[in-house]
């Protein structure tokens, strides 16, 4: 017997399954460490107002590219440096997490509440409400996503709130993609079958027995687009088309520090292992969830 | 499989239609052209002047019908900031971007292929997680940070390579590398998950039991029936590989379309951004188009739908 049908039968023969599964997600080394190290990116970021020794914002000229600690020249007084306006980098860091955060929750929110609605509609009512989805899903998918956001965001002007409303209105097709094959294999199960026997409204049977039944798979995909989404506005920022100057994005951060590159890498290597980081701690955690809670679905 | 075919190519065109009005009214829409033409600081009668001269003033479905009407003739109109012919620019840079997503289609097959079917014949061993490692991380690497670290140590350090230009090949090394690395891990993923079925499937047991070299049922029985949904999925990141690369490109000054669209975008050239957004669309239509008559015509099971 292979370890995936021990495991299985070791479920279905276990009288308490959320036990098991709970077991199962305490037991799998890539998401307990993706989930350690989101959870300390998320208390830094969030601690920011409370931890960061300068204010992010605040130049001081006579300082400006001071070295990080781990270099001769540098002091404790900043221990990840300064940037070319003498701002502490350790600071600009942990306040620049929050925007990453801030990004990749709410653009997965927007594009998965239209993602989502879409896909289980389609899914669900099949017939000519789902030709007409795919097709829109279709003619989505066509369009490129960063070249879209780049022009959209170039003349409607950089702002958080920009960035955040493209790309949610942008990356909802894996959302659609996604749900919409999840319903389509659980709308003749039983259960399904007998609420609509009941009596039940659509919008009731679609919330209350679709919904929950296709979560595992919705949850995968909120944590690979919220990755994605991070590295997205990172990317536009970078290009100076997304979070403007003087926040502390880290992709624009990393775009501020190219012309100091040469002499002065670990200006780019910090926001940029930051963002390494945290985008890796989400994709631990989404390939653990897929392992854990949707096995044999193929989100 | 004929009427299958005409079915989807209707598709596409309805596809690509959807796109390119989607796409026009969106640049439209979310910038004042005439602005855009007359320049920063134009008094107001000057952009009154330019908006009615370009036929700006009338309703957006007439100037979309005409633009689109031009377009199909092949005449994608003058760019502003460049003050030549569209299309000529096109023709121009599309060449580096082709090479481009080629190259890096190559190399990260040419990790990819290895990797992953040696992970599936040793599943759990140093190369499984050697693989593993290399797709985590080129998902989690933010490629124009990739990018400037590998600038970095070729070209600053080492001096083995330009930092920035596309005259010869060694301009298209690193690009592609950092390309490369972006669209290695949905391989590794695909031919090692395929690989691993095909390995527990019925002819490959048979063809084991027949007494065929370990090799043979490899290369021939295995990775044969593993590697279709590999093609697939070459065929959308090449399509991929063409509008992604705008970050790449632009890092390197690499001259191809996609430094074009970023150049379009900061100067407010719409005719250009609007162009190059057409054609990478309609390539991502036609790339799919071809990918799914080729699985058609291999599945015939697939020509219902």
């Amino acid at each position: 017997m292979s370890d995936a049908t021990l495991e299985a039968s070791a479920a279905a023969a276990s009288p308490d399954p959320r036990g098991v599964a709970l077991r199962r997600v305490a037991g799998h080394a890539g998401l307990m460490t993706g989930a350690t190290l989101l959870a300390a990116i998320v208390i830094l970021s969030l601690a920011a107002p409370l931890i960061a020794p300068h204010d992010p914002y605040a130049q001081d000229l006579a300082k400006r590219l001071a070295p990080p600690i781990w270099d001769a020249r540098g002091d404790w007084s900043h221990p990840l440096g300064t940037d070319n306006l003498g701002r502490d980098y350790l600071s600009r860091v942990l306040w620049g997490g929050q925007i990453s955060l801030l990004i990749g929750f709410s653009v997965m929110i927007i594009s998965g509440l239209i993602g989502s609605t879409l896909g289980l509609v389609a899914g669900y009512f099949g017939g000519r409400i789902d030709l007409v989805v795919t097709f829109i899903v279709t003619a989505r998918l066509a369009l490129p996503v960063v070249l879209v956001a780049l022009a959209v965001v170039a003349v409607a002007s950089g702002s958080l709130l920009v960035v955040i409303l493209v790309l949610g209105l942008l990356k909802w097709d894996r959302f659609a993609v996604v749900m919409r094959s999840a319903t389509q294999q659980v709308r003749h199960l039983d259960y399904v079958a007998a609420a609509r026997a009941a009596g039940a409204s659509t919008a009731r049977i679609i919330l209350r027995e679709v919904l929950p039944n296709v979560a595992p798979q919705l949850i995968v995909v909120a944590t690979v687009e919220a990755a994605s989404a991070i590295l997205l506005e990172a990317a536009l920022s970078f290009l100076g088309l997304g979070v403007q100057p003087p926040l502390p994005s880290w992709g624009l951060m990393i775009s501020e520090a190219k012309a100091y590159m040469f002499f002065s890498f670990w200006l780019i290597a910090i926001p940029g292992t930051a963002l390494a980081l945290l985008v890796l701690a989400i994709n631990l955690v989404g390939d653990g969830l897929r392992d854990t809670l949707a096995p044999d679905g193929r989100a | 499989m004929l009427a299958y075919a005409l079915k989807r190519l209707g598709l596409a065109l309805l596809v690509a239609l959807a796109v390119s009005a989607a796409s026009f009214v969106l640049l439209r829409i979310s910038g004042d052209v005439a602005l855009a033409i007359a320049g920063e600081g134009a008094r107001a009668e000057d952009v009154d002047l330019v908006r009615r001269t370009y036929g700006l003033d009338r309703p957006l479905i007439v100037q979309y019908g005409e633009w689109l009407a031009r377009t199909l003739t092949g005449d994608f109109g003058q760019s502003l900031y460049f003050k030549t012919s569209v299309a000529g620019l096109i023709g121009d840079k599309i060449g580096a971007t082709v090479i481009l997503a080629f190259a890096s289609l190559t190399l990260a097959l040419a990790v990819a292929l290895p990797l992953g079917v040696l992970s599936a014949l040793f599943p759990n061993t140093w190369i499984d997680r050697l693989s593993l490692t290399i797709a985590v991380l080129g998902q989690a690497l933010p490629n124009f940070f990739f990018a400037l670290a590998l600038v970095m140590v070729f070209s600053v350090k080492l001096r083995w390579l330009p930092v920035s230009g596309s005259d010869t090949w060694a301009h298209f090394v690193l690009p592609a590398i950092s390309l490369g690395l972006y669209i290695t891990p949905p391989f590794m993923r695909l031919i090692r998950a395929g690989m691993i079925e095909a390995l527990a499937s019925d002819y490959v047991r048979t063809a084991r039991a027949k007494g065929l070299s370990p090799l043979s049922v490899v290369v021939k029985h295995a990775m044969r029936n593993a590697l279709a949904p590999v093609v697939a999925l070459a065929g959308v990141q090449f399509g991929f590989l063409l509008g992604g690369s705008i970050v790449i490109e632009t890092i390197f000054a690499l001259d191809g379309l996609g430094y074009l669209a970023y150049e379009s975008i900061t100067h407010k050239d719409f005719p250009v951004t609007q162009a190059v957004l057409m054609i990478l669309s309609v390539v991502y239509v036609l790339l799919t188009l071809a990918t799914d008559l080729v699985n058609a015509w291999l599945d015939p099971r697939l020509r219902t739908g």
